[in-house]
C-alpha cells in the first residue's frame, strides 16, 4: 500500500464515522478523537472500517498506535508490508 | 524621468530600477554595483547608464567575464560588512555562479549557527522574446524558487522596479532580483507604491470574479492584456502578481480562488516542474473545495528558446494562449 | 374506536410536529408497528401503535405541532378475515436467519419489517394503488435493520437490488450508501460544487451538469437551489452554514434540556457518592474476549459498565424507578437509559430496555445500534419511554469523574469517569492499575446514603467477575 492510499482509508473512515467532520482542518498530529469528538463507539465504528478496507488485523493493544492521522498512516502502512 | 515628489511621472522599468539603484547608493555608503559591463557600457541593458560618472570607479565595478568569481567577490564583501549589489547579465550566465549561490550565500547563515549573514543582492536579467536565442533567453528563476536561505523576487510593475530595491538591501538574506528583458522598455507614469512595498505578499493587480490568471514577472502584461479581452467576452478575469516566487504568498493565491473557483497559472518556464507546477499544487492542496474546474498551465514550449521570431513567439505562452485557457476553465 | 395520539416520549416533551404518516388510511396494523414520525425538540422518533387494527382516518397532517394527547388517528377494529398475516412467511427467500446473539435482542427483531402486509384485495384484477405496490417490491427484505431501511428509503434505493454484504447477506449500511452513492454520480461533480451543494441544501442527484462531459459545476447548483439564487459568495466558506431546521432543532433541545434540569435541581435534593474501582479484571477478561473476535463483536469498556450498573440496580431495586406523586415507584425491568451526546451538541438518553438481563454481546451489538441511530437516524418511541436509571458515561469525553443531575422522575443517575492508569495497593504491594471513579447521584427524598452505597458496592462488586456478568 502506499502512503496516500493509507491515509486516504484512515481519512475516509474518519468521514464515514464522523460524517460531519472538517478533515482540512485536523493537522497530520492532532488526536482525532479529541479533535473530532469521537466517544470509544466511534473509534471502534473506526477500527471496523479500517479493518474491513485493508484486512488489517487491529487488536485493543493497538489502539495507542491509531491516535492521529500521521500515526494511523504508518501502523496500516507497517501492517500492510 | 522619476520624480521624488508625490506627483506621478512619466517613466520607464529601466529608468525605475537606475533611479531605485541611485537612491541605494546615495542611501548608503556600503553600497556598491558591480557585474559585467555595468560600468563604462551602462549596463548591458542600459540600467545602470550614467552611475559610474556619479558615482565613481570605487563604487561601480566593471568585472570580468566570470560570474563564479564575481558572485563569490560580492558574497565576500557582503560577510565583510558591504551592502553588495551583482548584476549578472542573463540568468543563463548565473548558471556558472550557481555553486557561489547554493553552496555560499545561500548555506552560510545556517552552517555558521547564524554567524555569517550574506546580505547580498543579486540582480540578473530573465526571459525571451528579444530573439536572444537559446542560451540567453531562459527562465529559470524557478530553479532558484526551489533553494531555501534566499529570496526570490520578480518584480513586474514599474512601480516594484523603483520600491523593491530598498527592502531587498535591508533583508539579511541573499535577494534574487529576476528583471525579465521585455520589461526594461515598458513605460508609465510612477506613482506612490500600487501594490504592497513590503517583499511578502503578492497583488491584485486587476479584480475579478470568474478566474484568477495567477503569474509573475514578464507574463504580468499578458495576462493584463488578457483580461482585458475576456471583459469583452463577458469574463471577469483576477489578474494576480506573485512578486516573490521565494517565500511564495500561498496565501493570497488560495484568497483569489476562494473569491473565482478557477485558476489559471501562467509562466514562461517550462511547464515540467516549474513554478507553475508549485502553485498549482499549492491549489490542490489548499484550495481544493473552491476549484470549479481543473487548474490550466499556460507556459513555454518545452523545447530550448528557438532563435527565429516566428518560433520563438509560438514557443511563448501569449496572450491568446491565456485566453483559451481562461475559456476552458470557464465554459 | 380507538385514537391513535401523540405520545409522550419524555418527561421533558410537552409537544410534538408530526413529520410523516409511514402508514396510510385503511392500513392494517399490528401493535408495536411503527406507524408516524415524530419530531420533538431532542429528536426525530418513529412512533409505534398501541393497538392492533386498522388505520382509520388520518387526523393531523404532517407538519402539524400539537400538544402531547392529541389525537392523531384513528384505530378502527379489525374484520376477522383481514388479521394481518405474517408478512415474511410466504415470501421470505433462502435467506438464513440471523444468528440470535447479535441481533437477536435488538429491539426491532420482534416486529422484523416495517413494511405495510399485503392487503388481502391487492392481488385482484384492479390492483392497489401505485402507492400501495410499494410493500410489494420490498418482498423479501424484511431483516435489515430500520436504520439500513430507512437509509434505503431516504436515497430511493429498492432493498431488492442491493447485494448484501453483511451477515447471512443482509443488506448492511455500508451496502446501501455504496448502491446510493452509484445511483446519485449521473457525472462528475467539482470539489466547489459538491461543497456549494451541501451548503445549499441542494441534493446532487439528478442534477445536469453543463461543464466538460456533463460535469455538475457551481452555476449547476446555484441553478437548482432552492428560493432566490445566491450570488456568488465573495468571501471564502468556513463552516458549513447550519440549515434552518438544525438550528430550530439545537434551539429547542436546549431549551428542553434547561427546562428539564432546573426542574431537577428545584425539586430533588440531590446527594453523591463516589467511589474508585479497580478494572484490571474486568479489562483482561474483555481484551481476552475481543481477541478472539472479529472487530463488529468486540465489546468496549462501555458495555461491561453498562451490564454492571443494570444489575446492581436489580440488586438494589430502590433506585431504579420513578418519584411520583410525592413517593417512590420501583420499576419491574431495569429500563437503563444511555446518556449519548449528539455532535453539534445536546444529549439524548435511548433505552437498553431489560438491560440486567441482556448478555454482553447483545447489550454491546445494542449499544452501537442505539447510538447510531440516536445520532444519524431515528429512535423508535419505545426506544427512549420510561428510563427507569440513566448511566452517563463521560469518561469517553476524557474526564476522571462526573457528579449528574437527576433526569425526573428518575430518582438516580449513574456516572463512568475515564479509565485511568492508578497506583493502587493489592494485599500490600504497589501496583499499577486500571481504575475507573464510578458515581451515583440519588434523590434523597427516595433513598439515603447507604442505599447509594450499597449500590455502588454492587457495581464494584459485579466488575471483579466479568464472566458472570
Amino acid at each position: 500500500m502506499k502512503h496516500d492510499e493509507a491515509e486516504d482509508i484512515v481519512k475516509e473512515a474518519l468521514t464515514d464515522v464522523v460524517p460531519e467532520a472538517d478533515l482540512t482542518t485536523l493537522g497530520p498530529d492532532e488526536t482525532f478523537r479529541d479533535a473530532l469528538g469521537m466517544d470509544s463507539l466511534d473509534f471502534l465504528s473506526f477500527i471496523e472500517i479500517l479493518t474491513r478496507r485493508t484486512g488489517v488485523r487491529i487488536d485493543d493493544e493497538d489502539a495507542p498506535h491509531l491516535t492521529t492521522l500521521a500515526d494511523s498512516t504508518g501502523f496500516l502502512l507497517a501492517r500492510t508490508e | 524621468m522619476a520624480s521624488d515628489a508625490a506627483g506621478a511621472a512619466k517613466t520607464t522599468y529601466r529608468e525605475a530600477m537606475r533611479e531605485a539603484l541611485r537612491e541605494a547608493l546615495r542611501a548608503d555608503d556600503r553600497v556598491f554595483l558591480m557585474g559585467e559591463d555595468v560600468g563604462r557600457y551602462g549596463g548591458c541593458f542600459g540600467v545602470s547608464l550614467g552611475l559610474l560618472e556619479e558615482f565613481g570607479p570605487e563604487r561601480i565595478l566593471d568585472t570580468p567575464l566570470s560570474e563564479s568569481a564575481f558572485v563569490g567577490a560580492g558574497i565576500g564583501a557582503a560577510l565583510n560588512g558591504m551592502r553588495p549589489i551583482v548584476e549578472i547579465m542573463t540568468v543563463n550566465f548565473s548558471l556558472l555562479a550557481l555553486d557561489q549561490i547554493l553552496n555560499n550565500a545561500a548555506t552560510l547563515l545556517h552552517m555558521s549557527g547564524g554567524q555569517l549573514p550574506v546580505p547580498l543582492v543579486i540582480r540578473m536579467t530573465t526571459g525571451a522574446g528579444r530573439q536572444l536565442a537559446a542560451q540567453h533567453s531562459h527562465s529559470l528563476e524557478g530553479w532558484y524558487a526551489h533553494i531555501p536561505g534566499i529570496r526570490v523576487l520578480a518584480p513586474a510593475t514599474i512601480e516594484d522596479a523603483r520600491h523593491m530595491l530598498a527592502p531587498a538591501l535591508a533583508d539579511p538574506d541573499p535577494v534574487l532580483i529576476f528583471e525579465h528583458g521585455s520589461l526594461y522598455n515598458a513605460s508609465g507614469e510612477l506613482g506612490p507604491p500600487a501594490g504592497p512595498v513590503d517583499l511578502d505578499h503578492a497583488a491584485v493587480r486587476r479584480p475579478g470574479t470568474d478566474v484568477s490568471l495567477i503569474t509573475y514577472g514578464g507574463s504580468l502584461p499578458k495576462a493584463l492584456t488578457a483580461a482585458d479581452e475576456l471583459a469583452a467576452d463577458g469574463i471577469d478575469a483576477e489578474v494576480v502578481d506573485l512578486r516573490t516566487l521565494r517565500p511564495l504568498d500561498g496565501r493570497a493565491v488560495a484568497a483569489s480562488v476562494a473569491r473565482t473557483h478557477r485558476a489559471v497559472v501562467i509562466d514562461e518556464a517550462w511547464r515540467s516542474g516549474s513554478l507553475a507546477a508549485e502553485v498549482s499544487a499549492r491549489i490542490a492542496e489548499d484550495s481544493f473545495y473552491e476549484l470549479d474546474a481543473p487548474v490550466e498551465r499556460v507556459c513555454s514550449a518545452e523545447v530550448p528558446i528557438p532563435y527565429a521570431r516566428l518560433l520563438e513567439q509560438a514557443a511563448l505562452p501569449q496572450t491568446a494562449d491565456i485566453i483559451a485557457a481562461a475559456h476552458r476553465a470557464v465554459d | 374506536m380507538a385514537e391513535f395520539t401523540m405520545p409522550s416520549l419524555g418527561a421533558d416533551m410537552d409537544e410534538g410536529t408530526l413529520q410523516e404518516w409511514l402508514v396510510h388510511a385503511g392500513d392494517p396494523v399490528r401493535k408495536g408497528d411503527p406507524v408516524a414520525v415524530v419530531e420533538t425538540a431532542k429528536s426525530t422518533i418513529e412512533v409505534e401503535c398501541f393497538e392492533a387494527g386498522r388505520i382509520g382516518q388520518l387526523l393531523v397532517t404532517p407538519g402539524t405541532t400539537v400538544p402531547v394527547g392529541t389525537p392523531l388517528a384513528r384505530i378502527e377494529p379489525l374484520a376477522e378475515a383481514d388479521t394481518p398475516t405474517e408478512p415474511e412467511a410466504p415470501a421470505k427467500p433462502a435467506r438464513p436467519p440471523r444468528p440470535p446473539a447479535a441481533e437477536g435482542a435488538r429491539s426491532t427483531a420482534r416486529k422484523p419489517s416495517r413494511r405495510k402486509p399485503t392487503p388481502l384485495q391487492a392481488p385482484t384484477a384492479t390492483g392497489p394503488p401505485p402507492d400501495h405496490d410499494h410493500a410489494v417490491e420490498h418482498r423479501g427484505h424484511g431483516d435489515e435493520g430500520p436504520l439500513v431501511r430507512h437509509l434505503a428509503e431516504e436515497a430511493g434505493i429498492d432493498l431488492d437490488t442491493v447485494h448484501g454484504t453483511g451477515r447471512g447477506g443482509r443488506v448492511t449500511r455500508a451496502d446501501v450508501g455504496r448502491a446510493a452513492a452509484a445511483a446519485r454520480s449521473p457525472a462528475r461533480v467539482t470539489p466547489y460544487a459538491r461543497r456549494l451543494a451541501r451548503e445549499l441544501g441542494v441534493d446532487l442527484r439528478g442534477l445536469t451538469g453543463t461543464g466538460p462531459d456533463g460535469t455538475v459545476r457551481a452555476s449547476d447548483v446555484r441553478a437548482a437551489a432552492p428560493g432566490p439564487t445566491t450570488p456568488p459568495t465573495p468571501q471564502s466558506g468556513g463552516g458549513v452554514p447550519a440549515r434552518a431546521s438544525a438550528v430550530r432543532r439545537k434551539e429547542g433541545m436546549r431549551e428542553a434540556i434547561a427546562g428539564l434540569m432546573s426542574r431537577a435541581n428545584r425539586e430533588i435534593p440531590h446527594y453523591y457518592l463516589s467511589t474508585s474501582i479497580d478494572m484490571a479484571t474486568a479489562l483482561d477478561w474483555m481484551h481476552e474476549h475481543n481477541h478472539h473476535r472479529p472487530v463488529g463483536e468486540r465489546l468496549l469498556p462501555a458495555a461491561l459498565l453498562l451490564k454492571a450498573a443494570a444489575r446492581a440496580a436489580r440488586e438494589v431495586p430502590e433506585l431504579n424507578g420513578h418519584w411520583l406523586d410525592g413517593r417512590f415507584a420501583a420499576a419491574e425491568e431495569v429500563r437503563l437509559g444511555v446518556a449519548v451526546s449528539l455532535r453539534g451538541g445536546g444529549l439524548v438518553a435511548p433505552v437498553l430496555r431489560n438491560a440486567d438481563a441482556l448478555e454482553l454481546p447483545q447489550l454491546m451489538s445494542q449499544l452501537k445500534d442505539l447510538v447510531a441511530r440516536a445520532r444519524n437516524g431515528r429512535l423508535r418511541g419505545s426506544e427512549v419511554a420510561d428510563p427507569t436509571l440513566t448511566v452517563t458515561n463521560l469518561g469517553d469525553q476524557g474526564v476522571e469523574a462526573v457528579l449528574g443531575v437527576i433526569y425526573p422522575p428518575q430518582v438516580a443517575l449513574v456516572g463512568f469517569g475515564r479509565v485511568v492508569e492508578r497506583p493502587w495497593a493489592v494485599n500490600g504491594l504497589l501496583g499499577v492499575r486500571p481504575v475507573v471513579t464510578a458515581s451515583l447521584s440519588a434523590d434523597h427524598r427516595a433513598t439515603d446514603g447507604a442505599v447509594g452505597a450499597r449500590y455502588l458496592t454492587s457495581v464494584d462488586r459485579l466488575l471483579q467477575s466479568p464472566e458472570e456478568l
